[in-house]
């Protein structure tokens, strides 16, 4: 589908060349979050919390601080008071206050001339605690007599009447349930559960961090956001945000947790209270897990409607999810994309952000969708399996189109979940013969993507060559995407092309690469930015050949005259441009400030088929389809790599992945042996279909994709489960034990 | 006049409207009408709100222009992983 003033041929965009960063990644000379060090460096180590929930009564520091080669220890009362908002809630739950709130909640750290002394010194920081009682669960949370981590917390949308731990409430709807339920020839009602699911990144959070006394300072670190960083690092030790410049290292997996800081303020406060020395930080594997942010658990109750033939009358749902001792569960995303796929007249979504003593939850691929899609997804094929309905021809009947009224308020505009389907639909996996214990799963699922706060540069150097700044660090291959789209624009080679990830001090203001926005924003930024640059090389070839500007055209990486009467003039290339700019103005670049606001969402559509094994309950995958609409793939095999990534997450989060706690409140599993991510020997090649329809609001179609492919993993799975076992699995993980006591009827 | 849609939960923040007629030819100005109209709406547009116009989330950007018969609603705010 071609968009007017949109861009449909294209010479680079849609290739497939070999990312810049790679051999330096292959070879190790990429330097990641823990890779770098400073002459007189010391090193960091954080006491934390053996307590689910505990007063803090007294921190004896004075036997760490005597021993030979400590040179700084804080605690909470390194920070400055006063802070509101989530500025506390990150100072608090970066170093607690009067509180420790969960299992691994930071109490003190301690910077020494070696991790070794580091370590010791933790050990002989002594902590008096009076322990609390606890609760770990959602719905235990909210229940009468549950014990409450923090009086005050709810904010204005909150009812009278619920339990104080109910920090957030909210309720979105449209239509006459009532009628819309009366319309259905047949309506289920189930309730769910999903465990909290670890980001994974394989790369720990570390850094490195410098600050002087006047509050001037450096970090480098592991991030997805350096500007975020540094606003809240400045917010929580009391500075100025300037006066921090922050360089990202390359990362190893964020996948939103990290878009927010845990042990960066605490190096900076270390360093500057050990005279300004920089101090350098690392997590453990064990303390990611206790006190980094997983994303939230959920219980949740759904009920939808459905004709006959297969048209969804009405749906309800109400979603519980805890986020750790802090406000932030996503549920507010949840009750947006509930039922965002379809076209439904009556619907209603209810949710509630509930407090328990687990570490604030962080932001997880799609927050808050693949838990909604678990549910909801779940229903509606157990709709279709009753009524004995295709569960792709009945998503066909219902599903969301231009023009659709989505959900959640506005229509939707060009959207591609009928291509999706229906491309699932042609697909030979979709007609596989299975065998016994087999089973095949479908489901849809959405994300909104994200535009956000963007700026970049794009710079010609005296050869002719182009570098492109931008400030979304490279996760998943942006570098390539960026050299494509200036190559794109430019008319130039993919390799005449640099893109580097600029520190906060060379750029204004960009969010993090979140809410699946960089491939977009970044790149209609690169884009705007070659054009602002184009006019400028245009204006030097004019005033060369004594004609208007605006008789100039850009084609192919040279200035042309724009037509016959312009002149007789031949192509100028850019790097004849770029050899004279030093006398003829200067340097020449392009910039582009801005929100871009038309991002537009992806659907996706997944199927899967499983074997069940009936002896243990094991769930092998065995094929894996994902069909996703990308609007426009700039580079195809990092997009699948997206989709691929996306499908494997849901995988580890429908099969295995969990947060386990102990009657004490304590992290069980907090190691990658007993909290199982799925490996490569688990799992099929995954297979990828592309749909593009066009986004009109990027220059070259483009919609983020990072996110979406982890929504329909979740009930794909458990739908062909399902199938599988005849057993509808209503609580996540589907661990072998929890499937082979359906299958014994005892589930 | 615009017409402001709001979310089901802050209805009851506006009288239990669920269609805001406000002034305005910027996504800021609606806002600040919305809340002059309706205070007890204040704390949830602080907390932050997306407003999508004609379709088209624009978060963070007040200056964005609506039109008298624009599609206005108010949407959770967003993040993203």
């Amino acid at each position: 589908m071609a968009l007017d003033g949109q861009k449909t041929a294209y010479t680079y965009i849609g290739t497939t060349p070999d990312r810049p960063d790679g051999l330096d990644k292959v070879t190790g000379r990429a330097r990641y979050g823990a890779d770098i060090s400073l002459p007189g460096m010391l090193h960091g180590a954080v006491v934390r919390s053996p307590h689910a929930h505990a007063k803090i009564l007294k921190i004896d520091t004075s036997k760490a601080m005597a021993l030979d080669g400590v040179k700084a220890v804080i605690t909470r009362a390194d920070f400055p008071d006063g802070l509101e908002g989530e500025d506390w809630n990150l100072q608090e739950n970066c170093m607690a206050g009067d509180k420790a709130l969960y299992d691994g909640h930071a109490v003190a750290a301690v910077a020494a001339t070696s991790p070794l002394i580091a370590r010791d010194a933790a050990k002989l920081i002594e902590v008096a605690y009076e322990p609390l009682p606890h609760v770990t669960d959602v719905d235990a949370a909210m229940a009468e007599g549950a014990p409450v981590i923090r009086e005050g917390a709810a904010d204005f949308s909150v009812p009278d009447g619920l339990h104080p731990n109910v920090v957030r409430y909210f309720d979105s709807g449209r239509g006459d349930l009532e009628q819309g339920f009366a319309e259905a020839d047949l309506v289920i009602e189930k309730s769910f559960t999903t465990e909290a699911a670890h980001q994974g990144y394989i790369e720990p959070q570390a850094c490195l961090g410098q600050m002087g006394g006047d509050g001037r300072g450096e970090l480098w670190v592991t991030t997805q956001g350096h500007w975020f960083v540094r606003r809240m690092c400045a917010a929580i030790l009391g500075t100025e945000a300037t006066g921090l410049r922050v360089t990202p290292s390359e990362i190893g997996g964020g996948f939103g947790g990290k878009t927010t800081v845990f042990i960066e303020p605490l190096s900076l406060a270390l360093s500057r209270k050990a005279g300004g020395k920089p101090v350098k930080m690392g997590m453990t594997r064990s303390e990611v897990l206790r006190a980094t942010g997983p994303t939230a658990s959920a219980s949740m109750d759904i009920k939808m409607g459905m004709t006959k033939d297969g048209r969804i009358t009405a749906a309800s749902g109400t979603f519980r999810m805890q986020g750790g001792a802090f406000p932030g569960a996503p549920v507010d995303v949840t009750t947006m994309l509930a039922f965002g796929n379809y076209d439904i007249a009556h619907v209603r979504q209810v949710g509630y952000d509930v407090l328990a003593n687990r570490p604030k939850q962080a932001a997880y691929r799609a927050p808050g969708a693949p838990m909604a899609a678990f549910a909801t997804e779940s229903v509606l094929d157990e709709l279709c399996r009753q009524l004995h309905l295709d569960p792709i021809d009945t998503r066909l009947k219902n599903a969301a189109r231009e023009g659709t009224r989505a959900t959640f308020g506005p229509k939707y505009g060009p959207i591609g979940l009928v291509e999706t389907l229906e491309a699932a639909k042609a697909h030979p996996n979709y007609r596989q013969p299975l065998g016994p214990n087999q089973g095949r799963g479908v489901a849809s699922g959405y994300w909104m993507n994200w535009g956000g706060e963007t700026s970049a540069s794009v710079a010609i150097s005296e050869d002719g060559s182009i570098t492109v700044s931008i400030g979304t660090p490279d996760i998943g291959g942006s570098r390539a995407s960026m050299a494509l789209m200036a190559a794109e624009a430019f008319g130039v080679p993919y390799e005449n092309v640099r893109v580097n990830i600029s520190d906060t001090g060379a750029l204004g203001v960009n969010e993090p690469t979140h809410g699946s926005r960089a491939t977009y924003a970044s790149g209609l930024a690169t884009i705007r930015a070659a054009e602002d640059c184009i006019t400028k090389l245009c204006k030097r070839a004019a005033d060369k050949w004594e004609i208007d500007a605006e008789a100039v055209t850009w084609e192919d990486g040279c200035a042309k005259p724009s037509g016959p009467n312009a002149g007789d003039f031949p192509p100028m290339p850019i790097a004849e441009i770029a050899a004279e700019m030093g006398e003829t103005g200067g340097p020449i670049s392009g910039h582009f400030e801005g929100t871009p606001a038309g991002f537009s969402g992806s659907f996706g559509t997944h199927v899967v088929d499983v074997e069940v094994d009936p002896e243990t309950g094991r769930t092998t995958i065995l094929r894996y389809l994902v069909v996703q609409d990308a609007g426009k793939a700039i580079h195809p095999a990092y997009v699948e790599g997206q989709f691929q990534g996306g499908a494997v997450q849901g995988i580890g989060w429908t099969l295995n992945e969990e947060y386990i706690y102990g009657e004490d409140g304590r992290l069980q599993n907090a190691g990658f042996l007993d909290y199982r991510i799925p490996v490569a020997s688990d799992l099929p090649m995954i297979d990828t279909v592309i749909v593009e329809v066009p986004n009109p609001g990027h220059p070259y179609g483009v919609r983020g994709v990072g996110e979406t492919g982890i929504t329909p993993p979740l009930p794909a799975i458990a739908n062909a489960v399902r199938e599988a076992t005849g057993k509808r699995l209503c609580d996540l993980p589907l661990r072998p034990s929890r499937v082979l006591a359906a299958i014994r009827g005892k589930g | 006049m615009a017409e402001v849609h709001l979310w089901s939960g802050l209805r009851s923040l506006a009288d239990g409207q669920e269609v805001v007629a406000v002034e305005g030819k910027t996504v800021g100005q609606l806002l600040d009408g919305l809340v002059k109209a309706h205070p007890g709406l204040e704390p949830a547009i602080r907390r932050g709100v997306s407003v999508a116009v004609d379709g088209q989330i624009v978060p963070g950007n007040r200056n964005h222009p609506v039109d008298p018969d624009s599609e206005v609603f108010l949407l959770q705010k967003l993040a993203g992983g």
